[in-house]
């Protein structure tokens, strides 16, 4: 989310009145064209359009006469526009697993099987409908000037330590994810509760600590090499990893004791106008051979079958009935309560 | 004899039945086995549904006379871990949704026994199993029906009965195939003493009725033990027809010889012409008469004895010597000389030498009989391909114009030999000895002057 507040605003509110048919919020949309174009692949996305293009023109490059409409929403755009509006795209592609799982659970996608597919690990898709294209682990990114003195918490249990024994250098400058606002940061915390108790200490501290809560982890990752935030809990690796680069203030930490691992999803909706060449587009995000365009252009992790075996601490969240039980709203709103009882402390 | 029409096999038909049963064993076999199999399968499936719905409906409980329900991570994810089926739930209270899919359609429990009840049905466009499990639970003052629904599809479970059903397929072809090779093996080993019976009885020589064999499995014993009461009688039955023509011969020929040699007697005794002429005829019938019963025995003993050859090697010369000298004495009375000729060497015959001789005599007979007196008879022993031949040929009064087919039949006589008596039996017998050796019997005119010739042609040995 790195454009304008107003211009986001506009061309939401813009889109919203073209779109008005469709009903969901389109946030951005655009047309690669293409000469003669014999078919339009159409791309429903929450995965940025700058992100995004260099792929998609990539996949121009070989197959030059289709033309492609990139569209993105919200998560939870996307899944209204899917599971009630039956809006008609070739192509979905989200990070919120849980709700590409529910689509896929409910009847919403439809099957694609090929050789492609094949090549992917067993962790990385569903009732060959839902496929993992990226591997984004949620990681710690800190400000090396506020953690000046201070050892390097290896693992969670040594971060609330250190926040504990320190509270005036952290106080006011700890931020996450507010997870009743983003699907990533709600998805992160109950993937945490899963692993560990760890999670309600967490948030203890961190609300003691007056906790910035943020939508998003672009924001999260501004404010640390602005110095705002001397770190900022469960932030998308992938993208902390582009900043690194030019802000060398900027650390980046995984936890050894367990790192939740978010796989960003494509599937092929049930309305598909033309369910052959999404196939095609499928096959193109998850083939073996397109990983390393796929690291190189957008910067995201591609799919790793060996990750693993390497990294002991790697938890991929698992695809599967699971994460249904997230999204029940009962369950949602006694864990988003029993969240913000320990975050945001009076 | 009539051959023995073969109608069906009793091996095949052992065999068939036993491969028959052996069919409707492997179809049982197969749908057994499919049938326990998608029950273990259906069982399991059962089973964890209601594993997943005892962890919901103990996550639920009463808060301020509200219902919370904290489904557990764990209670849907082991319905993920099986196989990737579509999984929905549903939690209601008194009919009305808590949480879950409101449309998952609830079968109808009862909270009394507090089992589950589960039923199957078409959900969202594929076949889901639901498990639906109530309890009590006291929200407030008052007490309403909690019932945890939670519902999976069988599309896995599609998948593992046909290969179940593929795997039990597979079962009972190999069961079948197994107790077909069995049931052939058993089959032979059945038929065994029935084959070693009927060879043995094939085996045996024509002259063998001696009892068929001591010892055989239970059910042949009735077979085995008729076929040797039969042969036993058969062998008696034998024996006494033989005794009787013996016996017959015996007590039409001793009168006879008595009333031919009583005749001799008186004429010497008798002085007029007419009384001898009277005595001379009667020696002459009695003379015939003793021939005629001769030849009906003979008759009678080679259609004995032809369906039964006793066939050995022989030499067709020296039988024909053998039967020359038998005759010469009646030869002599009319001053007839008999020739033989032919090479020493070949001429052998595989034959049944009683029966060949008698042909070869009443062959002679005939020539003797119808040869006008200090004639000349020539028997003539030759060598075909693979054929000897027997001519004798004499100079007789010929066959005569008249029809030749019926000079072998059963008393048939030539027209011209009315004046001679006959019994009409000496060619039958020859042509049926002749037939029986698989040879043949032809009468023609004698070629070099006026007479018979009758040839016998036999296969050589």
């Amino acid at each position: 989310m790195r454009v304008h507040y107003l211009t986001l605003g506009l061309i939401g509110w813009f889109l919203a009145l073209v779109t008005t048919a469709q009903g969901f919020v389109a946030e951005e949309e655009r047309l690669f064209e293409a000469d003669n174009p014999t078919a339009e692949l159409t791309i429903l996305s929450t995965a940025d359009l700058n992100i995004f293009a260099p792929l998609v023109e990539a996949y121009q490059a070989r197959n030059p006469t289709i033309a492609v409409r990139y569209v993105t929403a919200s998560s939870s755009e996307l899944m209204k526009a899917l599971y009630e509006e039956d809006a008609q795209f070739d192509i979905a592609i989200s990070s919120a697993m849980d709700l590409q799982t529910k689509l896929v659970n409910d009847g919403f996608a439809q099957r694609h099987v090929s050789t492609e597919t094949g090549s992917l690990p067993e962790w990385a898709k569903w009732r060959d409908r839902l496929y993992a294209f990226t591997q984004e682990p949620a990681v710690l990114v800190y400000s090396k000037v506020a953690f000046e003195g201070l050892p390097q918490p290896t693992n969670r249990d040594e971060l609330i330590a250190l926040m504990r024994e320190n509270p005036d250098r952290f106080d006011g400058r700890v931020g996450t994810y507010d997870i009743r606002e983003s699907g990533a940061g709600y998805l992160f915390a109950t993937q945490d509760s899963r692993q560990s108790e760890s999670l309600w200490r967490m948030a203890e501290v961190m609300g003691r600590l007056d906790a910035q809560l943020y939508c998003c982890s672009s924001k999260m990752i501004k404010d640390v090499t602005e110095g705002r935030l001397a770190l900022a809990y469960n932030v998308l690796g992938s993208y902390a990893a582009a900043h690194l680069a030019d802000n060398p203030d900027l650390g980046l930490l995984q936890f050894n004791d367990f790192t939740t691992v978010m796989l960003r999803t494509v599937l092929i909706p049930k309305t598909a106008p033309d369910p052959d060449l999404a196939g095609q587009f499928v096959d193109f995000l998850v083939s073996e051979e397109n990983r390393d365009l796929i690291e190189d252009l957008t910067g995201l992790p591609a799919i790793d079958p060996g990750v693993l075996q390497r990294e002991a601490a790697f938890r991929p969240i698992r695809l599967g009935p699971g994460l249904l039980v997230y999204l029940d709203q009962l369950k949602r709103r006694t864990f988003i309560r029993a969240w913000l009882n320990a975050m945001v402390q009076p | 004899m009539t051959p023995v029409r073969a109608r069906g096999s009793l091996r095949r038909r052992l065999l068939l039945q036993l491969l028959l049963v052996a069919a409707i064993l492997s179809v049982a076999l197969y749908f057994t086995v499919r049938a326990l199999a998608q029950q273990a399968a259906e069982t399991t499936q059962d089973n964890i549904l209601i594993a997943s719905a005892t962890a919901i409906s103990e996550a639920a409980r009463a808060e301020r006379g509200q219902i919370l329900v904290d489904v557990p991570y764990s209670a849907l994810s082991m319905l993920g871990s099986i196989a990737e089926e579509r999984v929905f739930y549903r939690v209601t209270a008194d009919d009305l949704t808590v949480t879950g899919y409101d449309d998952l359609p609830a079968p109808a429990t009862t909270v009394e026994t507090g089992n589950p009840v589960f039923t199957t049905t078409i959900y969202r466009g594929d076949e889901v199993r639901i498990a639906a499990l109530p309890r009590r639970l006291t929200v407030g003052d008052e007490t309403v029906i909690l019932t945890v629904l939670v519902a999976q599809t069988r599309l896995g479970l599609a998948a593992v009965s046909l290969q179940i059903s593929i795997a039990a397929a597979a079962a009972g072809v190999g069961f079948f195939l197994l107790s077909g090779a069995l049931s052939w093996f058993a089959t032979n080993n059945a038929m065994r003493p029935l084959n070693r019976l009927a060879q043995s009885v094939e085996r045996r020589g024509p002259q063998d009725l001696s009892p068929v064999e001591t010892s055989a499995p239970t059910e042949l014993v009735p077979l085995l033990q008729s076929l040797n009461t039969f042969m036993a009688r058969l062998s008696a039955s034998l024996a006494r027809t033989e005794d009787f023509i013996a016996e017959a011969a015996h007590h039409v020929r001793t009168p006879l010889a008595t009333v031919r040699t009583q005749s001799e007697i008186a004429m010497r005794s008798v002085r007029k012409p007419e009384n001898k002429q009277i005595l001379r005829e009667v020696i002459r019938a009695a003379d015939e008469s003793s021939r005629s019963a001769g030849q009906l025995l003979d008759h009678a003993m080679v259609a004995l004895r032809s369906d039964n050859l006793e066939k050995e090697r022989l030499n067709m010369k020296d039988l024909a010597q053998d039967v020359i000298r038998s005759i010469s004495p009646t030869a002599d009375l009319k001053d007839i000389r008999i020739t033989c000729s032919g090479s020493d060497r070949t001429s052998a015959v595989e034959g049944d030498t009683i029966l060949l001789q008698n042909a070869l005599r009443n062959l002679l007979d005939n020539a003797v009989k119808y040869s006008p007196e200090d004639s000349r008879i020539k028997v003539e022993i030759s060598e075909a391909d693979s054929s000897v031949r027997i001519d004798v040929l004499d100079e007789g009064r010929g066959l005569g114009d008249g029809d030749r087919t019926h000079l072998t039949e059963r008393f048939g006589r030539g027209d011209n030999v009315r004046d001679v008596i006959g019994s009409g039996l000496g060619l039958t017998i020859v042509d049926e000895v002749v037939r029986a050796h698989g040879g043949s019997l032809a009468l023609t005119d004698n070629p070099e002057r006026r007479g018979t010739c009758a040839s016998i042609t036999l296969p050589s040995a």
